[in-house]
């Protein structure tokens, strides 16, 4: 292929006339043609000149004496395929050429993938890398991005890990998969991503509003997960990665197979089965906690240098037992499970998962379309669909023991259209269109009534990004979006609850009819919600870097803000929800001071993010009922303010050996009450040493220590019960933390060459070596049970 | 693919969405009756020798909803007597009621009622009836009463309760039910 090129250039460069004028240049940069990182280390050649330069370090080159006319530019880069471009010179011409940066998805050992494009210019980002992600192919979405500074999660015991971002979590975070905005029922704290972690290549983590391009109402930060990029070139190839693990007694198993052709076709399938049974603490079996996880994912696509249509669709479905003695009947059931300090049900190991439990299923499907106009930029086109289906299952009685508790399927159409002005590098403009429809079914054959009801939700969104380099030091975006959401939900109310919150005189518009002690109601709510982002970059020099940001974010209440009304059974309490939310409105300042270095290198990450109409679920009351008394958890909103920072460090010994550091600290107050904000994560600090030896098999061996303060600051929502048994009254200590813990870790791997073009990756990783008991305070069933215990694992990856 | 086909792809691509976000209907849903709620939990005290029997009803029509349980006690035990005593859990949200009594008595060997008093009432309750296993279910039982007296009365039902056991201390398993009664023996 390489020598038609060579002739088709030859050929073509003889028509180049010569002019008398010949002291024109040439200049631009070579950038990826995907996310416009610039490629350092491109060979340009103009064929049939003997003319050869080389990119620079920031992607620039530079012809000078060139004559007035058309060449043959050769454009050859170790990760590229080797392309050719035409070009008429007539005066001093500046042009910049997008390659196809692909190839070292091929061979995990070519150069340390550092050039990644930025997701935004002026917001601090963090990257977990394909390699990085491998490590923890048996983990969550969650569990992965809990190794960010910055970031940590919101568990349910320890398969349903939702990522905590600066202190906040849930319906304040998104995540976009692959270019989807996942529509997962993330508004719950029991609800993890539907992501399956070896379905992606890479993973971006943006602190703040970021990129308002995805959405405008991240308060907490945008996760972007992507697919390895597939290279232009005629090539089969795949991965396979098996993963043995101790605690839970289980594995995964995943493979990847990918086909490629030189015309800029191709298609990719991947599948995982992950199968683990009940996960053990230090002392004892967590029964019930076992995982059943599947996921396949296929996509196909043409992919050319100014246009690509890509179809994607992926199947999520993860079966999660909850442990069993996490499940409780009210407050005095709670006082003994608390007290009792060991889990009431040990069982022995089983690889069942018996109620309660959950089973998420997700359907993604989309379709991508751009294309690439020279004048104009590149337009791109995505409808997305997703079928979230979530199903909850409680300890029943009777015909129902088999029957979900909660079955909700929500289903979400989307349309973007985007348009992104990359045409010179002194101003970028980048805008869109986004429109969504969403619909809520919740079956009602559950014997259960509606925790969250059926409702349409309609968002439209536009979009605005700009970005203007003043000189080579300062850089500023600045952007905006206006969204506007309507919802249209069918609620029934308990006539008891609709009385005592005063609906019946402040909405009694709303009802559509009455059903004994229930009332239907049609509530229709309208949210118009703006956004905004200001940075800037200032760039000292090659080392130092400073990042400022402003944000302003608009977020509409959640489904479950609005409609909560009931028990909760994971959670042993009833939660209240207002229909009479409005928006709440954060404003972010996020600075970041960041040194890269050879040998010593870090970023400072202070942040204020000032929340007004703070929706949050705190106790109220002790409700009595027949099955006992339990407390109520109401939604409110109040002013929030969360302030912290985060740091990251890493200093290098000698060639082979590094040393890396990471501190996060926040703390959230309310400031209405002038009390600290619950689940907020407390101080915690990590430390790593890692000898890494490229001559010899690649061999990786690092040690990580990881220690969680006690959280010091936490609001106080005891209580006390009437206990039977003992006829006293007795205090249910819900807010107290757990002590301060400290774990190690070791991860060591090796790469064996077993072919021309396969390779082996044998990686041996032990976490909690010394099987400490600990719990963590933002594990949703720490009252009941340690987290877990040591961990020996084993990873095989063989890539072909 | 050229630009035409591209924009064709593009507008099929709209059109079809566009149909399936407006083919959704507006039936209104139905409402959801709770079918293990329990609304009613009644003892009924009937004296061996024969007398008026003494009922204490606890009902919570609304769930749980705000609305507190409404707490009924039909009159006062006498001293030094023994009653046959019965339970019966009723779902009163729907007509007619469930019983609830008859799912419990069908999985006996998962469920087992406790009654428990405070220092300050005189009476025991003894001679249960069965499960399958031979363990105490406790949806009959007697009640014998002692000198005059007042204090709490607390009838538990807990499902999956670990079975033998020795009262609610060590039974585990989830409350199913808790409902308190002040009674008086004269």
């Amino acid at each position: 292929m390489r020598k038609y090129i060579y002739i088709l250039l030859l050929c073509s460069g003889l028509f180049a006339k010569a002019q008398e004028n010949c002291n024109f240049t040439l200049t631009g940069k070579v950038i990826d043609l995907h996310d416009d990182s610039v490629l350092p280390g491109a060979t340009l050649i103009i064929a049939g000149f003997e003319k050869v330069t080389q990119s620079s370090i920031d992607g620039t080159f530079a012809f000078t004496k060139l004559c007035e006319g058309t060449y043959s530019i050769q454009i050859s880069h170790p990760n590229c395929a080797t392309q050719a471009f035409k070009v008429k010179v007539s005066g001093n011409t500046e042009k910049n050429f997008r390659l196809e940066h692909h190839l070292e998805e091929l061979n995990a050992i070519t150069l340390n993938a550092s050039i990644y494009g930025r997701k935004t210019k002026t917001n601090f980002e963090q990257k977990i890398t394909e390699k990085q992600l491998d490590r923890y192919s048996n983990g969550s979405l969650g569990d992965i991005l809990n190794t960010l500074s910055g970031v940590s999660s919101l568990n349910t015991g320890n398969a349903v890990v939702k990522p905590i971002i600066n202190g906040v979590h849930s319906s304040r975070i998104v995540v976009m998969n692959n270019g989807v905005r996942m529509e997962d029922q993330e508004w719950g704290a029991e609800h993890a991503p539907s992501v399956d972690v070896n379905a992606i290549g890479n993973i971006t983590l943006i602190k703040g509003a970021g990129s308002l391009k995805y959405s405008g109402d991240a308060v907490g930060g945008i996760i972007i997960t992507e697919a390895s990029k597939i290279p232009v070139k005629d090539t089969i190839y795949g991965k396979t990665l098996m993963s043995a693990a101790t605690n839970g007694r289980g594995g995964i198993l995943t493979s990847t197979l990918t086909k490629s052709y030189q015309n800029g076709w191709y298609g990719s399938v991947q599948g995982t089965l992950k199968r683990y049974g009940d996960y053990e603490a230090p002392d004892y079996v967590l029964s019930n906690t076992g995982v059943f996880g599947r996921n396949i994912a296929a996509r196909i696509g043409i992919n050319r240098f100014d246009y690509g249509v890509e179809a994607y669709y992926s199947f999520f479905k993860n079966e999660i037992g909850i442990l069993s003695a996490s499940h409780i009947g009210g407050a005095s059931d709670q006082v003994r499970a608390i007290n009792s300090g060991i889990p009431l049900i040990i069982r022995d190991f089983t690889y069942k998962i018996d109620a309660p439990k959950q089973d998420v299923t997700h359907h993604l499907f989309k379709i991508r379309g751009f294309k690439n106009f020279k004048k104009l930029g590149k337009i791109s086109f995505q409808y997305d669909f997703q079928q979230n289906n979530r199903l909850e299952f409680d300890v029943r009685r009777g015909d129902d023991t088999d029957n979900a508790s909660l079955d909700l399927t929500l289903n979400s159409h989307t349309i973007r259209l985007d348009l992104d002005t990359n045409n010179t590098d002194l101003f970028n403009l980048k805008t869109g269109l986004m429109t969504q429809y969403q619909e809520n079914i919740a079956n009602p054959n559950t014997g259960v009534r509606r925790l969250i009801p059926d409702y349409e939700r309609i968002n439209v969104g536009i979009y605005g990004i700009a970005d203007i380099s003043i000189n080579e030091n300062w850089l500023v975006e600045f952007g905006g979006r206006f969204d506007y959401i309507h919802i249209d939900a069918q609620k029934f109310y308990r006539t008891s609850f609709w009385e005592d919150r005063n609906y019946d005189e402040l909405i009694p518009d709303i009802i559509v009819e009455e059903f004994g002690n229930q009332i239907l109601t049609n509530p229709k709510l309208n949210f118009s919600n703006a956004s905004a982002t200001l940075g800037i970059r200032y760039t000292f020099n090659d080392q130092y870097k400073l990042f400022a940001n402003y944000s302003l974010v608009s977020r509409a209440p959640n489904p479950s803000e609005l409609f909560s009304e009931g028990l909760h059974h994971s959670a042993s309490r009833i939660e209240l929800g207002d229909v009479r939310f409005n928006s709440e409105i954060a404003h972010k300042v996020s600075l970041t001071l960041q040194k890269k270095g050879t040998v010593f290198g870090f970023s400072i990450n202070p942040y204020i993010n000032l929340i007004n109409d703070f929706m949050i679920i705190e106790p109220t009351e002790i409700q009595q009922t027949i099955r006992g008394n339990f407390q109520v958890w109401e939604y409110r909103q109040t002013d929030a303010r969360l302030l912290g920072v985060d740091i990251d460090a890493s200093l290098v010994f000698t060639k082979n050996l590094n040393f890396f550091h990471q501190f996060s600290m926040v703390k959230g107050y309310d400031r209405t009450l002038d009390l600290p904000l619950i689940d907020i994560p407390p101080v915690n600090i990590t430390n790593g040493l890692v000898y890494q030896n490229s001559n010899f098999k690649n061999f990786r061996f690092e040690v990580k220590s990881e220690y969680t303060f006690r959280q010091n600051e936490f609001p106080d929502n005891n209580f006390e019960v009437f206990i039977p048994e003992t006829n006293t009254q007795e205090l249910v200590d819900v807010s107290t933390s757990p002590d301060a813990y400290h774990l190690l870790h070791l991860n060591s791997s090796a790469d064996f060459k077993l072919s021309k073009t396969s390779m082996l990756n044998v990686g041996v990783s032990v976490s909690n070596i010394f099987n400490t008991n600990y719990r963590n305070y933002l594990n949703r069933v720490r009252y009941y049970a340690d987290d877990l215990g040591r961990n020996f694992s084993i990873n095989l990856k063989i890539t072909y | 693919m050229n630009t035409y086909k591209f924009s064709t792809l593009v507008i099929i691509t709209l059109f079809s969405s566009l149909f399936i976000a407006c083919s959704s209907d507006d039936d209104a849903p139905v409402p959801v009756n709770e079918e293990e709620l329990i609304t009613t939990v009644t003892v009924t005290l009937t004296p061996t020798g024969g007398g008026t029997a003494i009922t204490l009803e606890s009902s919570d029509l609304d769930g749980d909803g705000p609305n507190d349980p409404v707490i009924t006690v039909s009159g006062d035990l006498a001293a030094m007597t023994t009653y046959n005593g019965a339970v019966v859990l009723l779902n009163e949200t729907v007509t007619p009621a469930d019983n609830i009594t008859s799912e419990v008595q069908a999985e006996a060997e998962e469920h087992q009622f406790f009654y428990t008093t405070n220092a300050s009432l005189d009476l025991t309750t003894s001679n249960y009836d069965l499960d399958a296993n031979m363990n105490p279910l406790g949806i009959t039982f007697d009640l014998t009463t002692g000198a005059a007296s007042t204090g709490t009365f607390t009838v538990t039902l807990r499902h999956e309760p670990t079975k033998p056991n020795t009262g609610l201390a060590d039974a585990g398993g989830e409350t199913d039910i808790s409902s308190t009664f002040t009674v008086t023996v004269q």
